[in-house]
């Protein structure tokens, strides 16, 4: 093993300070930066990057957190679900903390019923073999990242002739939903920060159309705090030279084409659907997946549908997550924001996971806000 | 076939007393606890006395470093220690799933003696109660203990202006191993619980005359919880430095994986220690005589920048606040 510090080599401070540096001497007009990630709203927030940042240079959190932007209506689903008699309900991360319409699955947890919160998909298959007697439904979430393990979760199922488990797939797509932010003509987004964890599974070349469509420079970045900077610098650079290209900074992860097994092992189980509804953005088309048709003995939508609620539930009107996501305000410019709305009661999308802008911008506090009050 | 816990063992009959007298007195005799009267009677040096309890449930029951039993002898002697008090007298109830093996009883058990060892404290009342299955998750054990005042005046209400923070070992060693050692997970770590007795250290900085505002041993919610908790009871401001916490690799590679943060993470022999500026040199002395304390930094500071806040100041100067922790722990999806 080389003498390699994978944490902190990712988090020197003279390269941190050597960066700020050189993007505050190159930066010379407003640049209003989506970062599409949760996970990047955090690095963002938790490193307090806007700090070391020219003042021209603003972050717009985007819509990259599948906890966030599940329709309250699914989230019934859910409950619904997991209320069936002999069931156990299995989803991952805060998933279970999000309020639908009447209850959580945390709180239903706590009535008796059996929901659990996994680290891995695959936890599933033990869950439903020690449980022969008990129908195991899991309620798969998240974007590119984690479809390829719902979809190896599903082959094994089939593998091991287990009958006793079933799918509700939320999984969705980031170039759909990006799109769908752009293409309205009101977002105000010069560049973005391309997702780290999706482009290793799907490749950068997903992006490339959006970078041509919108003319705005896509620079797939690291977690890491030293690797968004350095694509920050690679965005300020290429609107210097008036370019709108997809760069690859996370070059230690990331291929243009990406992870073609877990692509093909996607294609195998899943398709389109012709529509998903977005939590604070609204219906979009092509944006999620399903099950084929072939596999609809596992599909807890086709299999359970009589029970499944169908009116569609949409946000406090005071909420304003669909202008955040779309860059034209900030957390702090909400009413409800940090007095009506809290991690603990979230009203809109947001402030629903961890992942999402407003929780960040409740966690990590006003020290990171330009123009915030203090 | 090894031996279990039986709801008998429970009853107040035969079968109790010979749990009683083959386990517990074995591993936790002393004389007061022998006399085998309704309740211990006991002599205290000092007029002023410490007195605490607290249960513990933890799974799994066993991990690197330490077990549930060593956790209740350490957590109250720790409770007492933070406030200025020598830990004397414990009491400890066991609540016993029925099924129980009787080995890992023992091995709880053995942990408990050698744990209260090192502080000197003796165990001189107990009570023991066997559920039906599913009643508790394997075994729940609280302890309560007493102690003597030593030194007044230790409280989260007296830190003051130019404070020094000091932090007594790397934080989050304990839920990170907790984290993972549970099945779920499957990780392979080395890493250890930072589960230890504090007494002899806490002694021994009162013993040097070193003036000390603060003390608080960073159990469930971590460091964050800590700090938070005196910057709002004390209306002060907390200003620490990232650079200079202690954490392992192996935490902040664990916390990588699933989102957490370190500060966030239980601690079971970790205290922080306000105290003046002028006291830090000696202080860090002392501590780094012993095994338990031997990772101590000066972490931070106490300001007034920010009233009631914890900010924390990264390794390229940027800053934030560190929130108290919120909820439950849940990994992150991706």
């Amino acid at each position: 093993m080389p003498d390699v510090d994978l944490i902190e080599g990712f988090r020197d401070p003279v390269h941190m300070k050597a960066l700020a540096a050189i993007i505050r001497k190159e930066c010379t007009r407003q640049i209003n930066i989506m970062e599409v990630c949760g996970g990047h709203t955090h690095t963002i927030m938790k490193y307090g990057l806007p700090q070391l940042l020219p003042d021209l240079i603003e972050f717009v959190h985007g819509p990259g957190c599948p906890v966030c932007i599940m329709p309250k209506e699914r989230i019934d689903h859910a409950i619904a679900l997991a209320s069936m008699p002999n069931t156990i309900l299995a989803t991952l991360g805060d998933m279970i903390r999000v309020p639908g319409s009447k209850s959580s699955l945390q709180k239903l947890r706590a009535e008796g019923y059996d929901i659990r919160s996994l680290y891995s998909p695959l936890d599933v298959i033990k869950i439903a073999q020690d449980n022969p007697d008990k129908n195991v439904v899991f309620f798969a979430i998240g974007f590119e990242t984690t479809t390829p393990m719902s979809a190896v979760l599903i082959e094994q199922t089939l593998r091991l002739g287990l009958k006793n488990i079933f799918f509700h797939i939320n999984h969705v797509s980031v170039p759909e939903a990006v799109d769908a932010i752009m293409s309205g003509g009101d977002a105000k987004i010069d560049a973005f920060l391309g997702p780290s964890h999706v482009s290793v599974i799907t490749g950068y070349k997903i992006y490339e159309p959006i970078a041509k469509a919108y003319h705005t420079p896509v620079v797939v970045a690291g977690f890491e705090p030293t690797d968004v900077m350095e694509s920050v610098l690679r965005i300020v650079r290429q609107i210097n030279h008036g370019k709108a290209e997809v760069e690859n900074q996370y070059a230690r992860a990331v291929s243009r084409e990406g992870n073609l097994k877990a692509q093909a092992l996607v294609e195998t189980y899943f398709e389109k659907r012709d529509h998903f509804r977005w939590r604070g953005i609204g219906d979009i088309a092509h944006s999620a997946l399903k099950l084929k048709p072939a596999y609809a003995a596992m599909d807890a939508e086709v299999v359970f549908d009589d029970i499944l609620p169908k009116v569609l539930l949409d946000d406090h009107k005071m909420c304003i997550c669909g202008d955040i996501l779309k860059g034209r305000a900030k957390p702090y410019d909400c009413k409800v924001f940090a007095k009506a709305c809290i991690p603990s009661n979230p009203m809109g999308s947001c402030m629903v996971s961890s992942e999402g802008a407003c929780a960040a911008y409740f966690k990590y506090g006003n020290l990171n806000l330009k123009g915030a009050k203090a | 076939m090894s031996t279990k816990i039986l709801l008998s063992h429970g009853g107040g009959g035969e079968e109790t007393q010979s749990l009683i007298k083959n386990l517990f007195f074995k591993h936790f005799s002393n004389d007061i606890l022998l006399r085998l009267e309704d309740a211990a009677v006991l002599t205290m040096q000092s007029e002023k006395i410490a007195f605490t309890t607290d249960s513990f449930t933890v799974s799994p029951l066993f991990f690197k470093g330490g077990n549930i039993g060593k956790l209740a002898i350490a957590g109250t002697v720790n409770d007492l220690s933070m406030m200025g008090a020598r830990p004397k007298y414990l009491t400890c109830a066991f609540m016993i799933e029925e099924g129980f093996e009787y080995d890992k009883l023992e091995e709880i058990v053995i942990s408990m003696r050698d744990e209260m060892v090192k502080s000197s404290v003796k165990i001189v009342a107990g009570d023991t109660k066997v559920v039906p299955k599913g009643g508790v998750d394997g075994i729940f054990i609280n302890t309560a203990g007493v102690g003597e005042v030593l030194k007044e005046g230790i409280s989260a209400h007296a830190l003051r202006q130019g404070d020094a923070i000091i932090v007594t070992n790397e934080v989050g060693n304990h839920g990170a191993c907790i984290l993972a050692t549970r099945e779920e997970l499957e990780l392979q770590s080395e890493l250890k619980t930072d589960c230890a007795s504090l007494w002899k250290s806490v002694e021994a900085l009162i013993d040097a005359g070193i003036e000390i505002h603060a003390l608080r041993d960073a159990t469930r919610g971590g460091m964050s919880a800590v700090l938070n908790e005196w910057a709002q009871t004390s209306n002060v401001g907390i200003h620490v430095k990232e650079a200079d916490i202690p954490v392992a690799n192996e935490v902040k590679g664990i916390c990588e994986l699933l989102g957490f943060e370190p500060y966030e993470f239980a601690n079971e022999g970790t205290m922080l220690i306000a105290l003046p500026q002028c006291e830090v040199v000696k202080a860090l002395e002392v501590l780094k005589r012993f095994e338990e304390t031997a990772k101590s930094a000066l972490i931070g500071n106490v300001d007034d920048r920010f009233e009631g806040k914890v900010v924390l100041e990264t390794p390229w100067g940027s800053e934030r606040f560190l929130e108290p922790p919120k909820g439950e722990l849940l990994p992150r999806i991706c």
